[in-house]
């Protein structure tokens, strides 16, 4: 009990500790509690406001109002609550995208480096040609083609197209770490190779992952939003991409009151953008003391 | 003389480089007894850090041995690997490289402690940490115990890195360029610093160095080896080496050293090379590879045959066909 003890203070301590040096950067901060906030009301919001059910042909395409914060769309519906309901889908795609296209991207990036030889020149050329794919098409195709029902199954297509990049430069990475003389000397101190990977090369690699982690999910929101637009990916549920798509397809473009219809998403999806990349710049400065002021 | 710490035997190394094979080190031979100071000198290029490295066990050997105690530690297993691997440090020489900078100093110097088991909870280890801090010079030490790389001078780094090397008692040191990155004011102390790691701890030093001066203070007690081209051209007691120097290389070195006092300088005897050219080691000189450039070519024996490592006067050993001892 003893040990679970120490284990919860230190991990206590520890968070106290990042989320000082998180807050000393403004803009970072910012990007922090926006981020939370998004995804907290995007799975707690629906069940508080869920969606209506029914279009409202009173209220049809209105702009902001006391009643209706962000206008109304070509149902009748309020923007705002279809925000709050359509943000969960964007944030799994986001989750699953980034977290899973990174996780291979560092298997095979730092597999490939510690391998060499052969494996490496093999895996190395395989993402080469794999760059040259123009990936928006493909991704079009493969999408129509697997008639994919749900977000999580997209978000995994979408991270088995993204990661070869990835991987090649966290491949770079390693390359370039591993032979940094500090990993030398661990070597020499026979600290073992779990410890060496864990201890020394990860932490030094922690900045550049989350940060290529974070811009993979904008870059999965993006192809999201891109493909329901085009309508390849099924309507079924609504988000913010499919509120865009659904906007466009009744003629917002050439309806000046039915402006808050295609802005709104827009903006959220701006805004949550804009809280992950500000969140990332406040990651760099947890993972890389040297980028710590006035320690 | 004690039983060696370290021999090697015959090393050889060679790295192919766009299918040309270059040797780096080529046969080199040297018995390191337990606690010396022995500093190996040279150009750069001449192949020094590679046998360092090689010493250190980072790299392989491609032929010959080096033995730990009379093992070789290429087939060395178990408790033995173990003594060696933790037995023979290194200390790098640039000292921005060598400290992982999301660490801080204490991270860095309980990490070996607590794996290897040289001390258990965090109150014994910090005490150790204190003192291993206070050896190599980093007083007070609590003021560096949270502290990252990057807040600390090159000196201090190089001091962490040593505290470092000695977290797991090693009993021999190879300290690559150690000081040639710190400021000259700081040398002499991490200098310093080595001789005391001897007396206190004993401690041998294989201190690598391309400054002969730096050599000559820091081995006053112990040996310079002269390595030229992948070979060792020379090794003795420094003072020999320094006062008497056998070989032709190394008297251009020595003539080459600048004085303090500029008349001094001005009066030395200079040693002229023929060719002031360093030859490519893709295309190393036939016999005697120093003989385009030695100041006493004596014609075919030199170019054909290379000349082995043979007692000279002065308790050294030189590798020249024209040095040969005085039987007095």
């Amino acid at each position: 009990m003893h040990t679970f003890h120490d284990f919860i203070t230190s991990f206590w301590r520890e968070s106290l500790k990042t989320f000082k040096i998180m807050s000393r950067n403004k803009m970072g901060l910012f990007g922090f509690i926006m981020t939370l906030l998004i995804i907290l009301i995007s799975f707690i919001g629906p069940l508080l406001w869920p969606p209506e059910t029914s279009a409202n042909v009173a209220q049809i395409n209105k702009g902001s109002s006391p009643e209706h914060w962000l206008g109304t769309d070509f149902q009748g519906q309020d923007n705002l609550r279809k925000i709050i309901n359509g943000g969960r889908d964007i944030v799994t795609i986001a989750l699953v995208t980034g977290v899973l296209s990174m996780l291979i991207a560092v298997v095979v990036g730092s597999f490939s480096a510690f391998i060499g030889g052969r494996v490496d020149s093999i895996l190395m050329e395989f993402v080469n040609i794999w760059l040259t794919i123009p990936k928006f098409p493909l991704l079009a195709v493969l999408a129509t083609v697997l008639a994919l029902k749900d977000v999580v199954m997209l978000s995994v297509l979408m991270a088995l197209l993204d990661w070869p990049a990835l991987a090649r430069q966290v491949r770079s990475q390693v390359l370039s770490l591993k032979s940094r003389e500090y990993i030398e000397a661990a070597t020499m101190l026979d600290l073992g190779t779990p410890r060496i990977v864990f201890r020394e090369l990860l932490p030094n690699m922690m900045s550049f992952i989350a940060i290529s982690t974070i811009f993979e999910m904008t870059h999965a929101i993006y192809q999201q939003t891109g493909l329901v637009f085009l309508g390849i990916v099924p309507y079924s549920s609504a988000n913010w991409g499919v509120m865009i798509s659904a906007a466009e397809r009744r003629g917002v473009l050439f309806n000046p009151q039915a402006a808050w219809s295609i802005l709104a998403p827009m903006a959220a999806i701006v805004l949550f953008q804009l809280a992950l990349v500000s969140f990332a710049r406040s990651l760099d400065e947890v993972f890389n003391p040297r980028l710590r002021t006035g320690v | 003389m004690s039983e060696p710490l370290i021999t090697l035997e015959h090393v050889t190394r060679t790295f192919t480089v766009k299918g040309q094979t270059i040797k780096a080190v080529d046969d080199v031979n040297l018995t390191i007894p337990q606690g010396e100071m022995l500093c190996l000198v040279g150009e750069s290029g001449c192949g020094k850090t590679t046998t360092g490295k090689m010493i250190a066990g980072l790299l392989p050997t491609s032929a010959g041995r080096i033995l730990y105690h009379g093992k070789d530690i290429a087939t060395i297993a178990g408790n033995d690997r173990k003594a060696y691997r933790l037995g023979v440090q290194m200390v790098h020489q640039d000292p921005y490289a060598s400290l992982n900078p999301t660490q801080t100093i204490y991270d860095i110097l309980a990490a070996p402690l607590q794996h290897h088991g040289f001390t258990r909870g965090e109150y014994e280890t910090k005490r150790r940490i204190c003192h291993l801090l206070e050896i190599v010079d980093l007083t007070p030490p609590d003021d560096f115990l949270e502290k990252y790389p990057h807040q600390l001078s090159g000196g201090q780094r190089q001091r962490v890195s040593v505290a470092r090397a000695l977290t797991v008692l090693p009993t021999f040191i190879v300290a690559d360029e150690a000081v040639s990155m710190v400021d000259v004011s700081i040398r002499i102390s991490l200098l310093n610093m080595f001789a005391r790691l001897k007396d206190e701890m004993g401690v041998g030093v294989l201190l690598i160095t391309h400054d002969l001066a730096l050599a000559k203070y820091f081995a006053w007690e112990g040996r310079i080896g002269v390595m030229y081209l992948g070979r060792l051209v020379e090794i003795g007691p420094a003072r020999q080496v320094v006062e008497h120097p056998q070989h032709p290389y190394t008297q251009v070195l020595l003539s080459a050293i600048p004085e303090a006092d500029p008349d001094a300088t001005r009066a030395k005897p200079r040693v002229a090379l023929r060719s002031t050219d360093m030859p490519s080691l893709l295309r190393l000189p036939t016999g005697c590879t120093f003989h385009p450039r030695c100041p006493v070519f004596a014609g075919e024996v030199c170019e054909n045959i290379v000349p082995p490592l043979e007692k000279a006067n002065w308790g050294s050993e030189a590798a020249c066909h024209l040095v040969h001892a005085n039987e007095s």
